[in-house]
């Protein structure tokens, strides 16, 4: 075969598109937490599109208390080496530098997570700066936009991670569709007092009240436990689900692994739903979100 | 004539641009997740996403064996990324017991290029696309190590590390790129496929490929 030869042939890395994009390819599935390799290839055989590395599942960050930060470099390498999915890889909301740490070491997204202790109590990560893609929380639209200027390529809702307790994702799935679909409904004069209201910048305010979606792929993520949990999600709008402590502390990760996969994609269908939930074990412990103190909850962090 | 139904295989994956680009192009573009489904159309769409989920959605809702059947039996089929590893006959650096549809005869290396960190955009030029390169979209993509004598290559990579590397491939009813058409707002890919699926069913074997969905003629053969 006889190309020509152009070394100055233009290719590039870490654009919007293959940020964005790359979170279109992750649509439809689920993104589990593990802490060790062989959670990962349990997650990987089960059918995740990806895997988020980290040292402690949010159940036991609740539990042990302390300062959550990224994960050893050890621990996500051993991630990375184990599966042939994504691997995604949580810094700390502002800490820029255990970002940049993440990138090094290849990691395929990060999450600026409030699932972790802040870093900073003002300023987020400058997204746009990285070549490797964010995904953010955001409990409704205004933040969600805040996020995407920075540069986050991949939006989902905070919930409150490792109680097990999906009302609070309910929540913020329904504020940002509630939001967007308001957004739609204004006229030109409306979307500049809209801006203000929801303290996000006008370009991006306009563009989601022209197309009727966020310009990034929505997941939702935060107390999902159940086949059921995700695909009410997906029922409310989401485009795929993160499911944290919701696996690897019920009683049969593989099993309930797999069937959150499998209701994910058949979301709409309550046959398929009923029949993968059926003999799971033991799901995990919940905890009341009206029971946790001010400081432990999570969707607080981040603005 | 009507509009082809084609359908894309919605397990997991970028499937809403497929289906908004095929609208474009005037086909009457369906999800596909069913066998009942699949046995309806007359062309298939396996989009971008995780080629290990859809292998197990597939495996585990009984839609890989009809898959196959339908596709060795020549249902005419685009497959892009996630949709080209789903296509070849052999796929490297795949997990172990990794399932395919299968069909194309390649050999694809999953996430050839690299990490997320390595995705990139450049031009590709692809035969039987007119009016200039394609803009190209790689997303931890695949490439193509090897080719059977049935398989035409359509398009390389030029330029940068992975000069000359094959991205787009045709055989027969099949086609299958590394890359996402769907992402870019470039019609001609898709375009091309739509017209293979025209022409497909009016030489009336579009329906037997939809035909060979239902039932369990043809069954394809796993080298």
């Amino acid at each position: 075969m006889s190309q020509q030869h152009s070394e100055s042939s233009d290719t590039t890395t870490g654009t919007v598109r293959v940020k964005r994009g790359m979170a279109e390819q992750l649509k439809g599935g689920v993104i589990m937490d593990v802490v060790n390799p062989e959670q990962a290839k349990i997650a990987e055989d089960a059918g995740a599109v990806a895997v988020m590395a980290l040292e402690r599942v949010p159940a036991d960050i609740r539990a042990q208390g302390g300062i959550a930060r990224m994960s050893d470099p050890d621990m996500v390498q051993g991630i990375i080496d184990a599966v042939s999915i994504p691997v995604m890889a949580k810094a700390r909301i502002g800490h820029f530098v255990e970002a940049q740490v993440l990138q090094a070491l290849g990691v395929d997204y990060i999450d600026e997570s409030e699932v972790l202790t802040p870093a900073d109590e003002a300023h987020h990560i400058v997204k746009t700066d990285f070549t490797v893609p964010f995904v953010c929380g955001a409990t409704d639209l205004g933040e969600a936009l805040r996020r995407i200027s920075e540069g986050a390529a991949m939006i989902r809702s905070k919930g409150e991670a490792g109680t097990g307790n999906v009302v609070e994702a309910t929540r913020h799935m329904r504020a940002l569709r509630a939001g967007i679909k308001r957004l739609t409904t204004l006229d030109d004069t409306e979307l500049f007092v809209a801006a203000k209201e929801l303290r996000a910048p006008h370009d991006l305010v306009v563009e989601v009240a022209r197309t009727g979606k966020l310009p990034v792929v929505l997941f939702t993520a935060g107390g999902l436990a159940t086949p059921a949990d995700a695909a009410m999600m997906m029922q409310l709008g989401a485009e795929g689900v993160f499911v944290g402590s919701g696996i690897f502390k019920s009683g049969d990760p593989a099993q309930r692994a797999a069937a959150i996969v499998q209701a994910t994609t058949f979301f709409d269908d309550p046959a398929v739903i009923a029949k993968v939930s059926r003999g799971l074990g033991e799901p995990m412990v919940g905890i009341n979100v009206d029971t946790l103190p001010e400081s432990q909850r999570y969707a607080t962090r981040g603005w | 004539m009507t509009a082809p139904v084609i359908g894309v295989l919605a397990l997991q994956g970028d499937v809403r641009e497929h289906l908004a680009v095929l609208r474009d192009q005037g086909a009457q573009a369906v999800t596909v997740r069913r066998p009942e489904e699949l046995a309806a159309v007359d062309g298939l769409v396996v989009p971008g996403g995780e080629s290990t989920t859809m292998a197990n959605l597939a495996s585990r809702f009984g839609l890989l064996q009809p898959l196959r059947e339908a596709v060795a039996g020549g249902l005419p089929t685009y497959g892009s990324c996630a949709g080209m590893i789903m296509l070849a006959d052999t796929v490297l650096d795949a997990p172990a017991g990794q399932q395919t549809i299968g069909g194309l005869d390649v050999t694809v290396r999953r996430n050839a290029f690299g990490r997320q960190v390595d995705s990139f955009e450049t031009e590709v030029e692809v035969a039987g696309v007119p009016g200039g390169p394609v803009h190209a979209v790689f997303i931890r993509a695949p490439w193509v190590e090897e080719v059977g004598p049935g398989v035409e290559v359509l398009g390389r990579v030029v330029g940068g590390a992975a000069d000359g590397k094959i991205v787009a491939v045709r055989q027969g009813h099949l086609v299958a790129t590394s890359f996402h058409p769907e992402l870019t707002g470039d019609p001609r890919v898709h375009a091309m496929f739509v017209e293979l699926v025209r022409a497909a069913r009016a030489r009336g074997l579009g329906s037997d490929g939809a035909t060979a969905g239902a039932d369990s003629e043809g069954r394809a053969s796993r080298e």
